[in-house]
């Protein structure tokens, strides 16, 4: 049990992180990022040549990432985004974007860094053992910790700052927050860059234990998804609670279900059609949006 | 002459015999191999390494001035498509091919896009070499299909007999992930380890492809107590992963695939974890390899930045393609000339040392020979490359 709740937080941590992002720009634009995975990607790529291509330290490949990342989402959002919003009425003309970036961004990938698999070295060796309950490595204890404490840097720079102030401003309402004097493009685009940073970060952070291949942008932007959904979309404590949620509901699956074969995720995908359809605005979101 | 004059005869002259044999390059006729398989997502390393062996190839014999059928010379044109590991886009594909008269084409890469493309093959008179394991592709009544690597269920029972004897091995557990390819191996795997005797202590346990952390997954198959894991049609993108999990579990016993890897890539994702995998490679280990494969390798970087180990067995089936063309130049239009050649071609193997041959083979497994001669080389890992552990034949 200890060993299936360590599993559960790792990866609750991890996912939070990857949905943050995706909330950030969903909340602020209304703007369903389906090229978030392959920002995560890309992110991973990135502190994969800074450290693996270039030999440079771990940390510069992590802010290698971050940096690269926001400049990318900036942009994008500058000149991709914000001119569809402001011509088009349609929700889906910002779909049909995202999902153009997103295919985009699977082809600069493998232009750029191949088809294969890419690792980084692990940066810290050894593997914690608690009397065989527990079982972690600790790179994994490392990458958990490093997760939350950006979680709660996150929160804290939302909360606290005039910036994180002047986001959640235009989440609740970006007419009321434009007549009290909030420069929507620009915090618009400060937004999206910060939910493209924390995508990069995630990615540079699990190259070091999953790796990073071409084809994980589509599966990991379907499981950002699902934990904001699970949350309630474009709501910070939701993609955080949706991000524990399904590593919980993930690491107690394949242990307490492995005996039935790999039923995990029909289980998951049916409880949460079953919730959606009792609380089909998330744990945390509201139903007016 | 005035000297205008004299520099223009010159430049022309200059001109003409530098593009001479450009000339008798674009003078030869085009013959088109076509490739259908995937080369993007998750599973795209596999698709790409044949599509750029096949390119990396097929300039190599361009630049030499074309490759000789009949009484006639060809450059030859690879024509690419991605079926995405969509059996829908591999019909769409094999479509174009026809469309294209194209009669010879590499691929697909999975069962499932294999299997969906036979109809389309066999009523337009295409010849294609799946990478992919169902067996009904390659018995009577199909004959459109050529095999084009070892199957697991001919690499398998070798690898468990090698370990058995050599090893001690005596239980042995399954991972596949939950995929018609994977799991198919997964099946035949344990099949053959009962036949062989072995006691299979776990065989259930499946994992979703984009899984980012296998210690859950393993877990419960760590504590079966196996002396070999079989991680069944692993992707190269998941065996790095899969290793590192069970050594971090504490595994200590032997871990095996009977699918191609490439040794940078374990080396990057598990590093000294992997020491000691068993996978199943092609004719490039120092031991095996040909000057003509080390040239292919050479090339192959130059071309695109990296050489990739699962082009040590995708390397062949072009090669097959054109030397059955060249034993039987009536065949380069009809299909069933090609299957009359097959029975008895016998060429040079130029990607092996010694005397080995290319020739057809498959008559156990199938009933008839429908499947390309490449040697089975059971490969080990160790210090950041592969170590040949044990060479095989299959018929």
């Amino acid at each position: 049990m200890e060993q299936i709740i360590a599993n559960g937080l790792y990866l609750g941590a991890q996912y939070a992180l990857i949905a943050l992002g995706l909330t950030l720009i969903f909340s602020l634009m209304n703007v369903l990022n389906f090229a978030h995975g392959q920002m995560y990607v890309f992110g991973g790529f990135v502190t994969y040549t800074v450290v693996v291509q270039l030999g440079l330290p771990f940390i510069v490949g992590l802010f290698a990432s971050a940096v690269v990342l926001a400049v990318m989402g900036a942009a994008i959002e500058k000149f991709l985004f914000a001119p569809v919003v402001r011509r088009s009425k349609r929700d889906e003309s910002t779909m049909l974007l995202a999902a153009g970036v997103a295919f985009f961004l699977d082809a600069v990938i493998l232009l750029f860094f191949g088809e294969k698999q890419r690792g980084v070295p692990k940066i810290v060796n050894g593997v914690f053992n608690w009397d065989m309950r527990i079982i972690m490595p600790y790179d994994r204890i490392l990458i958990g910790v490093l997760a939350i404490l950006l979680i709660v840097v996150f929160i804290a720079f939302m909360n606290y700052s005039k910036t994180g102030r002047a986001m959640r401003a235009l989440a609740q309402d970006k007419m009321a927050a434009q007549l009290m004097g909030v420069n929507v493009a620009r915090y618009s685009m400060i937004g999206f860059a910060l939910g493209a940073m924390l995508a990069g970060l995630v990615g540079g952070l699990l190259v070091t234990i999953t790796g990073v291949n071409l084809g994980m942008g589509g599966p990991t932007s379907i499981k950002a998804f699902l934990m904001i959904m699970i949350g309630g979309a474009g709501v910070i404590s939701g993609a955080i609670a949706g991000g524990f949620i399904l590593g919980m509901m993930e690491s107690v699956g394949l242990t307490v279900l492995s005996a039935y074969g790999d039923i995990t995720y029909l289980v998951i995908f049916a409880s949460l059609m079953v919730f959606l359809a009792v609380r089909p605005q998330g744990l945390m979101g509201k139903p007016w949006g | 002459m005035h000297k205008r004059t004299f520099l223009k005869v010159s430049a022309l002259a200059a001109a003409t015999m530098l593009s001479l044999p450009l000339m008798a390059h674009a003078q030869n006729a085009t013959l088109k191999i076509g490739f259908v398989g995937v080369t993007s997502g998750p599973a795209a390393a596999w698709g790409i390494s044949n599509q750029r062996s096949m390119e990396a190839r097929a300039a190599w014999l361009n630049e030499l001035g074309g490759v000789t059928i009949g009484d006639k010379t060809y450059n030859i044109e690879i024509v690419p498509f991605d079926d995405q590991k969509d059996p829908k886009r591999a019909i769409a594909g094999m479509e174009k091919m026809a469309q294209d008269g194209v009669h010879y084409v590499v691929g697909p890469n999975v069962d499932d896009g294999a299997a969906a493309v036979r109809p389309v093959a066999e009523q337009n008179g295409i010849m294609y070499f799946p990478y992919a394991f169902p067996k009904e592709l390659y018995t009577p009544p199909a004959s459109n299909a050529i095999l084009g690597m070892v199957a697991n269920y001919q690499s398998g029972p070798a690898i468990y007999k090698y370990l058995m004897e050599n090893k001690g091995v005596k239980k042995v557990a399954f991972v596949a992930a939950n995929e018609s390819d994977p799991l198919s191996q997964r099946e035949s795997g344990i099949a053959a380890a009962q036949a062989l005797g072995l006691e299979v202590v776990s065989g259930n346990v499946t994992y979703q492809v984009d899984t980012t952390d296998f210690t859950p997954v393993l877990l419960p198959v760590i504590q079966a107590s196996p002396d070999l894991l079989v991680l069944s049609g692993v992707s190269p993108a998941n065996a790095p992963q899969l290793i590192r999990s069970a050594r971090e579990l504490g595994y200590t016993g032997l871990i095996s695939t009977e699918t191609a890897q490439d040794a940078t890539v374990l080396q990057e994702g598990a590093g000294e974890l992997a020491e000691g995998f068993i996978s199943v490679g092609g004719a490039s280990t120092p031991e095996l390899a040909s000057d003509a494969m080390n040239e292919f390798v050479e090339r192959y970087t130059k071309m695109f930045g990296e050489y990739n180990d699962e082009s040590n067995t995708k390397v062949y089936a072009l090669e097959y393609i054109i030397e059955t063309l060249k034993a039987n130049p009536a065949a380069i239009d009809n299909v069933d000339e090609y299957k009359k050649t097959m029975d008895t071609f016998e060429a040079a193997n130029p990607f092996m040392k010694g005397d080995a041959k290319l020739k057809y083979v498959g008559t156990t497994s199938f009933g008839q020979k429908r499947q390309v001669s490449v040697p089975l080389v059971v490969n080990e890992y160790k210090g950041g490359k592969f170590e040949t552990l044990f060479v095989g034949q299959v018929d």
